[in-house]
């Protein structure tokens, strides 16, 4: 028994849970992308730069304002689900009916709208909530406490989608359209005002993930780009559009972020994560856990 | 194929161009010019895949690798970029060979393909950033400057110079392009890009046809960035890598138009001076300006001008071409997934 304690260090255990609890809000991340694919089948690009306008939102209320941190959160989750139904109606509706990859790369220039919009309206600068949460001591190892509250967040949030999306009407019917969206037309779902549901619940999705994550990191006008590529990593590699493969798959990463991280700088943690992809596009290409089309 | 009349457009223009410097010598013009054959012969590459509805967000990371190996190799080990660049090129086509081939063998197509090649664009800027002992990190590198010899170093002080070797390697782009225009391979990829199945039964490889556009655009993609290296003698991983770089790539060139030779230049040519006038037109106190007006555009000709600017104007120039274009009509629903 002792031996086995010997080689299960200490910090590998804490690299381990710290994994998990950076896996909860990459899981969140990935669910609303997930959601927008598989619904409307379109990619957001722009989707992490959402989550950045929502951290902004966020440092605004919080900082300038001085309104109370959970009263500041549900007002940023739904000032990114306008933005989220905004960018449907306006950008995505017209595309509809356009090749998608005109649809994606229209998202793309909506990326740097947005990156640029925050470059003009708040500058370059690192900015930070300024709420210190304090370290959680279990034994000889350290957790933070925002990661921890963030993890209980992503899954009180995504539980509440899962319930929503098979416990109401317009659930079902979202889900009835991921499935084939030309037959449900016919069945009198309102595709239009479903396919603006789910952008407001994906850009939702993206502020919960904005008021977690602004907990944690500082929030500038490019902060978008380092979490967004590992969204679509996540995205890809639990197959586009399916949900629990998302779940499986952002654990997975978080967990090679977390333990490449324990061995070397964070960005190693990344890149180990990005040998694991391409190895994993060799076996399992269309996703963990695909269905081959 | 071409008509001499073409040709004899072609050759009078590349003359006028040669000229140019010698006539004209204002430095900050000819400074947007080189940008503007340099980044063109980038759109170029791209679209050569681009136009077959291989849609690819991982150039910039084959322009980062072809930028950042030549300059590593000069500052750390002395190499002369002259070998230096082929050895970023070939770093370049091994990372594409690396991603295409499972991606092709295994038929990943439509929005998996963007998001994969996407997501190596944004490793490589994470690797640049992550070696920042050697690569100086977000902060951005510099190839030390030449004490000897400047032909050796591949390093030239005066814009002549620079404009004639962008020139060169611009015109060299387009070569290939009308290479692969008039080649079977283009008639293969046609065909994969409308249906992959049916080429593949009527005898196309279709994994291998894929990869050797695929690497070819690669390697010209990973010479632009190590040409744009040695021009502008500092590069960030921001400038010539990452997700910004791949998407203005792609922008630019459907801006233009993609399907025809000079398109991807004349995207080239409209969102730098867009870009520069924009800069100019603002100022530096307030950054960011330029970039948003950018965006807003190039959503706006995404949705109301698909084909690009080019495109369209010879589409409305030479009606009569319309009936042998059908393909290309075709050609544009790129990236259908999952058919």
């Amino acid at each position: 028994m002792q031996a086995f304690f010997d080689i299960f260090d200490i910090y590998l255990l804490e690299a381990v849970i710290n994994g998990i609890l950076l896996g909860g809000v990459l899981a969140l991340l990935a669910l609303g992308l997930n959601l927008i694919f598989g619904v409307i089948d379109v990619t957001w690009i722009c989707y992490a730069e959402l989550v950045m306008i929502g951290m902004y939102a966020m440092y605004f209320l919080v900082q300038y304002y001085g309104i109370s941190y959970f009263l500041a959160a549900p007002l940023t989750i739904l000032l990114v689900a306008v933005l989220g139904a905004a960018l449907h109606y306006l950008v995505i509706a017209p595309l509809l009916t356009a090749p998608p990859i005109n649809q994606l790369l229209a998202t793309g220039g909506v990326l740097f709208v947005l990156q640029s919009f925050a470059t003009v309206a708040f500058g370059i600068d690192f900015r930070n909530l300024g709420i210190r949460l304090p370290v959680l001591a279990f034994g000889d190892m350290n957790f933070s406490y925002a990661r921890l509250l963030s993890f209980l967040a992503a899954l009180v949030g995504m539980v509440a989608v899962y319930l929503f999306m098979t416990r109401t009407f317009t659930g079902t019917a979202i889900r009835a359209i991921s499935q084939d969206r030309q037959i449900m037309a016919l069945m009198g779902v309102d595709t239009k005002r479903i396919y603006l549901i789910t952008s407001a619940i994906g850009g939702g999705l993206a502020g919960l993930a904005a008021c977690l994550l602004v907990l944690q990191y500082d929030v500038h006008p490019f902060v978008g780009l380092s979490f967004g590529p590992i969204t679509f990593l996540i995205c890809v590699l639990g197959g586009l559009g399916n949900f629990i493969g998302g779940f499986i798959a952002a654990f997975v990463f978080a967990e090679i972020i977390s333990l490449g991280g324990l061995f070397s700088d964070l960005e190693w943690g990344y890149v180990l994560a990005f040998a694991f992809f391409i190895v994993m596009m060799f076996i399992r290409p269309a996703g963990l856990l695909a269905r081959r089309r | 194929m071409m008509g001499r009349g073409r040709l004899a457009a072609w050759a009078i223009g590349l003359a006028a161009l040669v000229a140019l410097p010698f006539v004209y010598r204002d430095p900050y013009h000819l400074h947007i010019l080189v940008l503007i054959l340099i980044w063109s012969f980038a759109y170029t590459s791209w679209s050569m895949m681009g136009r077959f509805g291989l849609v690819s967000l991982g150039h910039g990371g084959f322009m980062g690798i072809g930028a950042y190996v030549t300059a590593l190799l000069w500052n750390h080990l002395g190499w002369s970029p002259w070998i230096g660049i082929p050895i970023g090129m070939v770093a370049a086509g091994a990372l594409a060979l690396i991603v295409g081939y499972p991606c092709f063998r295994f038929r990943i197509t439509g929005h998996y393909f963007v998001l994969v090649t996407l997501a190596l664009s944004g490793i490589v800027l994470q690797v640049i950033t992550a070696t920042r002992d050697y690569t100086g990190g977000s902060l951005g590198y510099t190839p030390n400057r030449a004490p000897g010899n400047k032909l050796f170093a591949l390093q030239f002080d005066d814009k002549i110079t620079w404009y004639l070797i962008a020139l060169g390697v611009w015109l060299f782009g387009i070569v290939v392009w009308h290479w692969v225009d008039r080649s079977m391979a283009r008639y293969a990829l046609e065909a994969i890009s409308e249906d992959e199945d049916a080429a593949a039964a009527a005898g196309v490889d279709v994994t291998a046809e894929k990869l050797k556009i695929t690497l070819l655009s690669a390697l010209m993609t990973a010479l632009a960035g190590a040409i744009y290296c040695q021009y502008q003698m500092f590069i960030t991983p921001d400038t010539v890598s990452g997700i910004a770089v791949s998407l203005q790539m792609v922008f630019a060139a459907i801006v233009g138009g993609l399907f025809v030779s000079l398109g991807p230049t004349f995207g080239a040519v409209i969102t730098i001076m867009l870009a520069e006038t924009l800069r100019i037109g603002f100022g530096t106190k307030a950054v960011g300006w330029d970039n948003l007006v950018y965006g807003v555009l190039l959503v706006l000709f995404i949705i109301f001008l698909p084909k690009g600017i080019l495109g369209s104007l010879l589409d409305r120039l030479k009606p009569q071409r319309k009936v042998s274009r059908a393909h290309e009509q075709e050609a544009v629903q790129i990236a259908r997934p999952g058919t």
